[in-house]
Order: C-alpha cells, then structure tokens, then sequence
C-alpha cells in the first residue's frame, strides 16, 4: 500500500471542515473547563469539611473514571429525562467538566502559593472578600498558572477525537468517514496524525517557553 | 438494575480485559520510560534524537489516532495485530512517552554531588546510574507514575473502539440487548472507579515504602 496524493487531496476538504469542529470544541471545552476549575477550586478552600470532602469524592469520581464512558453517559442517558442535547454540545460538556477537575488543582495550587500575608494586608486595607480576590490575590496567583493552563489546553485538544465515538463529525471521525466509504485508510488517519503534530509540537514548545519566562520573573 | 446485573458474567470478563490491557499496557510503558528517558541523557546526539523524534511523535498526536493507525492501517503493510495487542502497544508507547519525561526529571534530579561522589569511587558510567543514580530517582518517579497509571486505565477504555471486548464495550453490549442506558454505564464507572482507587492505594503504598527512611522530597504532580 503506497501513499497516493491524489487520495491526500480528495480527503482534504472534509478534513478541513472536520478541523474547524475540532477547533471549537478545543476552545470551548477548555474556557468551560477553566471557569469550572476555578469554581471547584473555590469550593475545595470551603470553611465547611463536609462540603470539601463531598467536592473532593466528586471530582475523584470524574478523574478516575474515562472521558469515553462519560461521554456515553451524557449522550446515551439524558435523552431518557428529556434532556436532548446535541453531540457537540454533550462532547464539549464532558470534555469541560472532565478536564476542570485537573485544572481545578492548577487553580487551587496557584492560590495556595499567594501568602498568607497577602489575605492579612488585603483585610487591613479594609477591602471586602470580593476586593480581596480582585485586586489583591488573583493578579498574583494568575502568572504562574497560565503555563499548566496551557498544558491542559493542549491535552484536551488532543481528547478532542474522542467525540468521534458519540457521531460528533470533528477531524477524526471525518478522516473515519472518509476511509470506510472510499477504502483508503493510509492517507486519512496520516493526515489526520500529521496535523495533530504540527498544532501540538509548537504549542508545546511555546508552553515551555511561557514556563520559562513565568519562573524567572518569580525569582 | 438486575437486568444489568444478569449480565455479570460478560461484565467480569469486561474487568479482567481492561485490568489485563491495564497491567500489560503499564509494564510496556514502564519499559519505554526507562529507554527513552535515559537515552534523553545520553551523550551520544544520535541518541538523544531519537528520543525526542519518540517522545514528540506520540506526545504530540491523539492516542486514539495512534491505536486507529495500528491497527487499520499497519496491516495495509503486512504488519498485523490483533486487538488486544494493538491496544497493548497503543496504549504502552503513549503513555511510555509521558513516563519518559517522568524519568528524566527524575534523573535530573538527583543532586551532582551524587555524580562526583561516584566517580570518586571510580564507578563506570553503568555503575554510577544503576547503583546511585537510578535508586535514588525512583522514589521522585513513583507518585507521577502513579498518576499516568491512572490515566492508562481511562485510556484502556478507548481500546473498545479498536473492538476490544473490555468494559466499556460490554456496557454496550448491555445497553444494546437490554435498551437500559443508564444502568451499565452506571455500573461500569463504578467499577473504572473502584480498580481506579485500587490502582492509587498501591502507589501509594509503595511510595510510602519507598521513601521510609530516606530524606526526600517527594515532588508532587506537575
């Protein structure tokens, strides 16, 4: 079996509308995941055990469990209470809430290393809990979240195929499609590969680069 | 519920699958940690390309695409597998490339006193990392390693679509011949959760076993 471009060319168009999927899910997953992490991470700092405890059991249960179940869960199960969401949006669900569980930690992390002194000056300064987050503690945990922040990003990005399985027409499953009607596997599955590659080896690096920059400014 | 419980027999063919890919998948991964994080410190540049061509090839492109590409398209030339070892390899080479960093870190991260000290003590090369190095990066490895060991067992899970018969495809089997949806996929998350927690109280202990009696530190996740 030898690579034919002509195959390449033909199966390009419906990869690259297959990309645009894939590229949207990739934003709206991790904005979701990001917003959700920041909420869990909040949540987990609760004056309340009872409360951390059942959030800590919660986002055990999502971590340890695949995103390819869960994915089956929201698409096969919630038509069955009326709720009937499209396969994107059940995709972009699972794939957000599966991922704020490991953001989540990033955040908590972040917020943990701002000091206590930081929460004392803020109270001197007689500011609200609000005032307090806003203008005192996010502004310094942010910075050095941004590089893992990015890691996951580039980590759900490459989740993404697995809306494929519940008929979410994204690169892979357009590559998939391609194949079972033409009977060429080899250029399809290639591409589709290659251009995971090319977007993730770059942002990988530039992850890195960010790591850098954030570390030396902390010095 | 009892309908999917009937079903146990298949279910528990199901756990022992995705333990088997899980336990297969890990041994090969633990293998490719150790070459391709140690030929990352190779003096030899051919070598330490290599690794990184490796590390990048399978970091950088969706395991589920690499277990498509194995098993449907290798066969084009003439390399076969079945679907269990084509999930094995899958599932072993993505997370071994993880693990790799895993182990260079850790490498890395033992003090250069250590190094100086065994080149006093006139140790060749292989001496040096199998004797002072090695066993002292293995307790900075474990917790990390515990962790991909976790996202192997979800990534086992993909390994259905490749028509491996493992949890996950026998939830489908159920919900297929039952029309009950949220029992199987119900049961079967408890089950990923229950080997998932199993998986985490053994790492566990073997990093608490590990670190007895030595003055580490621990580095945590990320």
């Amino acid at each position: 079996m030898y690579w034919s471009w002509d195959v390449a060319f033909d199966v390009l168009p419906q990869l690259a509308r297959g990309v645009i999927v894939t590229i949207e899910a990739t934003i709206v997953a991790s904005l979701l995941a990001y917003v959700l992490g920041l909420g869990i991470a909040i949540i987990k700092m609760s004056k309340s055990k009872f409360i951390r405890v059942f959030v800590y059991w919660i986002t055990e249960f999502v971590r340890r469990t695949p995103i390819l179940v869960q994915l089956y869960v929201v698409f096969y199960v919630l038509p069955d209470y009326g709720i009937f969401l499209e396969a994107f949006t059940c995709g972009v669900l699972v794939l957000g809430i599966h991922f704020s569980t490991y953001t989540s930690e990033v955040f908590r992390a972040g917020i943990d290393n701002v000091s206590k002194g930081q929460w004392e000056a803020a109270k001197s300064l007689n500011y609200n809990t609000y005032q307090a987050w806003k203008n005192v503690i996010l502004p310094q945990a942010i910075p050095p979240m941004i590089p893992p922040l990015a890691n996951y990003l580039i980590t759900m990005f490459k989740e993404t195929p697995l809306l494929a399985a519940i008929t979410v027409v994204e690169l892979f499953r357009a590559a998939d499609q391609y194949s079972n009607s033409h009977y060429k596997y080899l250029e399809p599955m290639t591409l589709v590969g290659v251009f995971f590659l090319i977007v993730s080896i770059p942002s990988a690096i530039l992850a890195m680069k960010l790591e850098k920059k954030f570390k030396s400014n902390k010095v | 519920m009892n309908q999917v419980l009937s079903f146990y027999p298949i279910l528990i063919d199901g756990t022992i699958t995705t333990i088997i890919l899980t336990i297969l998948g890990a041994i090969l991964a633990l293998v490719i940690s150790f070459i391709v994080g140690l030929a990352r410190i190779s003096t030899f540049t051919s070598i330490r390309v290599l690794a990184i061509v490796y590390l990048e090839f399978f970091r950088g492109s969706s395991a589920l695409v690499q277990m498509f590409f194995i098993y449907f398209v290798l066969p084009m030339w003439g390399i076969y597998f079945d679907a269990l070892t084509a999930g094995v390899i899958a599932c072993g080479c993505n997370v071994g490339a993880y693990g790799s960093e895993v182990v260079r870190g850790a490498v890395l991260a033992v003090g250069k006193e250590q190094h100086e000290a065994s080149k006093a003590l006139n140790y060749s090369n292989y001496k040096r990392y199998r004797y002072v190095i090695i066993p002292q990066a293995i307790p900075i490895m474990i917790p990390t390693f515990g962790n991909l060991l976790i996202e192997l067992l979800k990534l086992t899970a993909v390994a259905s679509l490749i028509t491996i018969s493992d949890l996950t495809f026998m939830a489908h089997i159920i919900r297929v011949q039952t029309a009950l949806t949220l029992e199987p996929f119900l049961v079967i998350l408890v089950i990923y959760f229950i080997i998932a927690s199993v998986l985490v109280k053994i790492v566990d202990l073997i990093a608490k076993k590990f670190s007895k009696g030595r003055n580490i530190m621990i580095a945590g996740e990320n």
